[in-house]
Order: structure tokens, then sequence, then C-alpha cells
């Protein structure tokens, strides 16, 4: 598989580790009230989709950024790559 | 049908015109007691111990493709015991007992062989563990053997020793380990089942799930609405998209495993040997083809195929311990989908829904379970009570800490 690394063009599958579903940027607050079961959910419970996922993909052999990378968990087709830090900005609503 | 030595003579002088079909091909009734949910092992097993315990239950098993499509097709066919903690030992040794009746409890060869599992050390530490793992396996009534160096040249004088990075310095056999013909046991808890009156269902997809109230009254499928007062879901590494249709998310990825076989060979290789540190294992099948694998390919897959990177690692796993395999030809590799638990171990376990019970979570080892798995699954939805084996099992272990986290990589599916 090749991922078009939005800085670095398309590189090899094989620079990257993954770490799975991108929904882990959205970090729940340890303080807040009820956080143990927020994060027995955040750790351990997965959306599993047949179909397209948006997943976390660490460039380690390359410029060690985080990429937000868009699959097709069916046929491995990869649609789209965006840095992990404009995803994380644009969550909090800053500007990316 | 009873098989038998002199049945076969029988066949065998008459023109082998007597043998029937293994199972009935019957249409789904509108209700059943039981509803199992996926024809792969663990499914067509737990239908078999569910009838021979209750001859009266009226007990369907629905697939969506054909019996034994999936990964009890698809696996290396390595049967073993030899785990380390409480939570597992004890299940996977029962399962080995059950493996060691089980031809003849259900008159079917399914071609078990205790050709012997080793598992390669190449530092002290690992010998630790691996004496640590040996002692957790006799107190659990499982067998185990620490080999030297010595004693692993005597049986396989094959192996790469002398390999730099990881020389091998001994390792833990466990005899009563080995193979089974994977296609057999399916087949054999088929019919089984079959002559006990379950209904095996095939080309029925199930599409959705009737609930009413937090009950379960049936399920949707391909070929119209089935009730049932009972529904267990089996589907391996479908379990993520099937409980989906139930609303419910689990701690559960879906990965492809890859394995390979080569050309035919003369016996060369004992048992089963695996080279843990490159993740490597290989066995030989009766028809001589060397069988192995190694590593996932590491992210979620539904294709049952997989990718050309892994196939080259776990060349070069193979080449590492076993330089000969370097002349055998590669005929085929294959993939299949397995559901990846964040702890690395199963889920045996209700669900909030009543009437909905769940078996899941097998990552790349759940063919040696096959028959425990069954048993315990058809024991905790006749009696709503866990089996004594499967009582760590429970879906909610990860909420209250209680992971059974066999390798120590917490809760990242892929590491398992
Ligand atoms: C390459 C590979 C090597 C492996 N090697 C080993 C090994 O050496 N030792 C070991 O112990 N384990 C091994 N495993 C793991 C083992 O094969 C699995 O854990 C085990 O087979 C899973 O249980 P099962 O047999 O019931 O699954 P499956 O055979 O996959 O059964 C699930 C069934 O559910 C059906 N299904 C799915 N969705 C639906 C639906 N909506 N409606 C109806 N039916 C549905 C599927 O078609 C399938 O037939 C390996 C796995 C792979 C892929």
């Amino acid at each position: 598989m090749l991922i078009p690394h939005p800085l670095l063009g398309l590189r090899d599958a094989q620079e990257f580790t993954y770490l799975g579903d991108a929904r882990l940027i959205e970090r729940p607050d340890g303080m807040a009230a009820g956080a143990e079961a927020v994060f027995a959910d955040y750790v351990y419970l997965r959306d599993n989709p047949a179909g397209v996922h948006r997943e976390l993909w660490f460039h380690e052999q390359g410029d060690r950024s985080w990429l937000v990378v868009t699959r097709d968990t069916v046929t491995h087709e990869i649609i789209s790559a965006e840095l992990a830090r404009d995803v994380a900005m644009r969550g909090k609503g800053g500007a990316a | 049908m009873h098989f038998s030595g002199f049945r076969v003579i029988k066949e065998a002088l008459t023109g082998h015109k007597g043998w029937k079909p293994l199972w009935r091909n019957p249409d789904p009734q509108p209700s059943y007691d039981y509803i199992i949910i996926g024809g792969g092992g663990h499914g067509l097993a737990t239908a078999y111990y569910l009838a021979r315990t209750f001859g009266q239950a009226r007990i369907a098993v629905l697939e969506k493709g054909w019996l034994g499509q999936g990964n009890i097709g698809r696996n290396t066919t390595i049967i073993r015991s030899n785990y380390l903690l409480p939570g597992n030992e004890p299940f996977y040794e029962f399962s080995m007992k059950l493996w060691e009746g089980l031809e003849q409890e259900f008159n079917f060869n399914a071609m078990i062989s205790q050709r012997g599992v080793l598992n390669l050390y190449h530092t002290d530490a690992q010998r630790d563990a691996f004496r640590r793992r040996g002692n957790a396996m006799l107190l659990a009534g499982a067998d185990a053997e620490l080999l030297d160096a010595a004693g692993v040249r005597a049986m396989a004088p094959f192996l790469n020793f002398d390999n730099a990075r990881f020389p091998i310095k001994g390792g833990l056999l466990q005899r009563r380990g080995g193979t089974v013909r994977h296609d057999g046991v399916a087949w054999g808890y088929a019919r089984g089942a079959d002559m006990r009156g379950v209904d095996l269902i095939q080309n029925c997809e199930v599409t959705g799930f009737r609930i009413e109230e937090g009950r379960i009254l049936g399920v949707e499928t391909s070929r119209g609405y089935i009730g049932a007062k009972k529904v267990g879901v089996a589907v391996a590494g479908s379990t993520g998209r099937v409980m989906q249709m139930a609303g419910m998310r689990l701690p559960i990825e879906s990965h492809v495993l890859q394995a390979f076989v080569t050309e035919g060979l003369k016996p060369v290789i004992p048992g089963v040997i695996t080279f843990g540190a490159g993740h490597f294992y290989v066995s030989q099948s009766d028809k001589g083809g060397l069988v192995f694998g190694g590593d996932l390919d590491g992210y979620n897959s539904y294709a049952q195929r997989g990718n050309l990177p892994v196939i080259e690692d776990v060349a070069e796993g193979g080449m590492a311990v076993m330089p000969m395999i370097g002349r055998a030809r590669l005929l085929r590799s294959w993939g299949g989908i397995m559901d990846m638990s964040m702890d690395g171990s199963p889920i045996i376990d209700r669900t909030h829904i009543e009437g909905l019970y769940l078996n899941a979570g097998w990552c790349y080892g759940g063919f040696k379970a096959t028959p425990a798995s069954g048993y315990a699954f058809a024991h905790l939805l006749a009696k709503d009570a866990p089996h004594d084996t499967a009582r760590g099992y429970r879906l909610d272990r990860f909420a209250r800490g209680h992971v059974i986290d066999e390798k120590g990589v917490g809760a990242a599916p892929n590491l398992h």
C-alpha cells in the first residue's frame, strides 16, 4: 500500500506503524465527572467497520509525523491522508 | 452412517457406492429454541454439544456461505495448551483433553496428530520465562518439558543454532500438542450435530436482529425472518460487523492473518516448531507441504487476502531459523479475518440484550479452542451460567480491570 503523505507525497506503508481508529485523537478529560467509564470506552471499545475507516498511522521511518489516513478496510484502497495535527486542531476549533 | 474399519473395507469391495452425504441440507423453520450464527468450527461445535445435552431442543446453525468457509478452513491447524495465565491455561487444557477423545466421540477422522509443539528460546531471560510457563502448564494438568540446545538439536538438527541475533539455546516442548485436519473438525462436528437433529442452514446470512424491550425475538436473514428463544453469535472475524447490527461496540478490531504452504516434500519436520522472536511457526502436513505463518498484516482489514510485505517478513523469519526452507517452492498463500481483542483473549458471555450471547475475540489462536469453546458456549446458552474453565472470559472484564493479557501488550490488538 502507498500512503499519500500530505508533505512528502506517496510513501510505502511499510515506513509507518499503525495505531488504529482516528477517534483516539479525541482523548477524554480524565478529571471530568464519570471519567472512569468514559476512559474504559476510549481505551477498549472500537467501531470496526467493513468499509471506510479513518485511522492513525505514524511515519516512524520517515518524518515522524502522525497522519489520519482514510482507507477502505475491504479493498485496502487508500482514499486520503492528512496531518493528524491539522485534524486535532480542527477538532478543537483552532486554525489549522 | 457409522464409520469403521469394517465399513471402509466393505465399501472398497463394493465400489464405494454406499457413502452418503454427511449432513442434510434443510430449509429454515419459522422458529427455533436456539439459533447459532456462524457455521465455523466454534458454531458447529456449540450446536453439537447443545444437541448432545438437549436432544429435544430445536437448534439451527445459520451460515452465510458454506460450512467451514471461514477461519476453520484457513488456519495453520496447530493445537496446544501452553498458556500461562490462570484465566487461560485451564481452558486450553480442557480443550486439549477434548481433542484427545474427539474422534472416538464423534466417530469421525479429524487426523488429530499429537506430534509435539516446540517453542524455541534464545536468551537466558526467555528460558526463565518458559520455565515459568512450563510450571504453570504442569499445575493445570498439562505436560511440558524444557529442552536445552542439545535436546533441540536431537529433534531438529536442521535449525540455525548459531544465528548471530537469535542463537537457539533450547525450547519448551509440549509433546501432546500438534496438528489436526481443520476441515475434518468442521465436518465431524457438522455431521454429529446433524445426526442429533440440528438444522445446518447454509447460504443464509444474518442481516439483522429483531429486539424488543431489550429481548431478542429472532434474526433477519437473507432467507427471511427466523424466530428464536436464544441466539448465540460465533462469527469470528465478522464479530464487529454482526454485533453492530445489535447496536453494540466491542473491544475488537478485525485484522487479516496470512498462511502459506509449500509443495509436498518427504517428512522433514518432526512436529510444530515456533520461532517467537522472529514470529514464524511451521509444521508439515500429512501430504508433505510445509505449512507456516507469522505476523498479522497489522491494520484493520476485511479483505480475505494479505499484502506482500508480510509475505516477505514471514519468509525472512523462516530463512533465519530454518535456512533449508529456502529450497522449497511456495505453492499458495491466503488470508483469514480474525477478531483481535484488546487483551488477546476470547469472550464467551451474555450480552446486555436478553437471549443474545457472544462467542468472540479468538485472535489467531482460536482453532485449538474449538472443542472447549463449543462446549463452554453450549453450557452458557443452556444454563445461563459460565462453564468453569471460561469464567474469566467475561465481556465486562475490560471495564473491571480484569483483562487476561497473556502477551502483556495491553490494549493494542495488532500486537497480540
Ligand atoms: C491464517 C490463519 C492461521 C491460524 N492458525 C491457527 C492455529 O494454528 N492454531 C489455532 O489455534 N488457531 C489458528 N487460527 C485462528 C483460528 O482459525 C480462529 O480463531 C478460529 O477458527 C475461529 O473460529 P471459527 O472456526 O468458528 O471461525 P470461522 O470458521 O471463521 O466461522 C465463522 C463463520 O461465521 C460466518 N458468518 C459471518 N458473518 C455471518 C452472518 N452475518 N451470517 C451468517 N454467518 C456468518 C462466516 O461465514 C464463517 O463461516 C488461525 C487463523 C488464520 C486466519
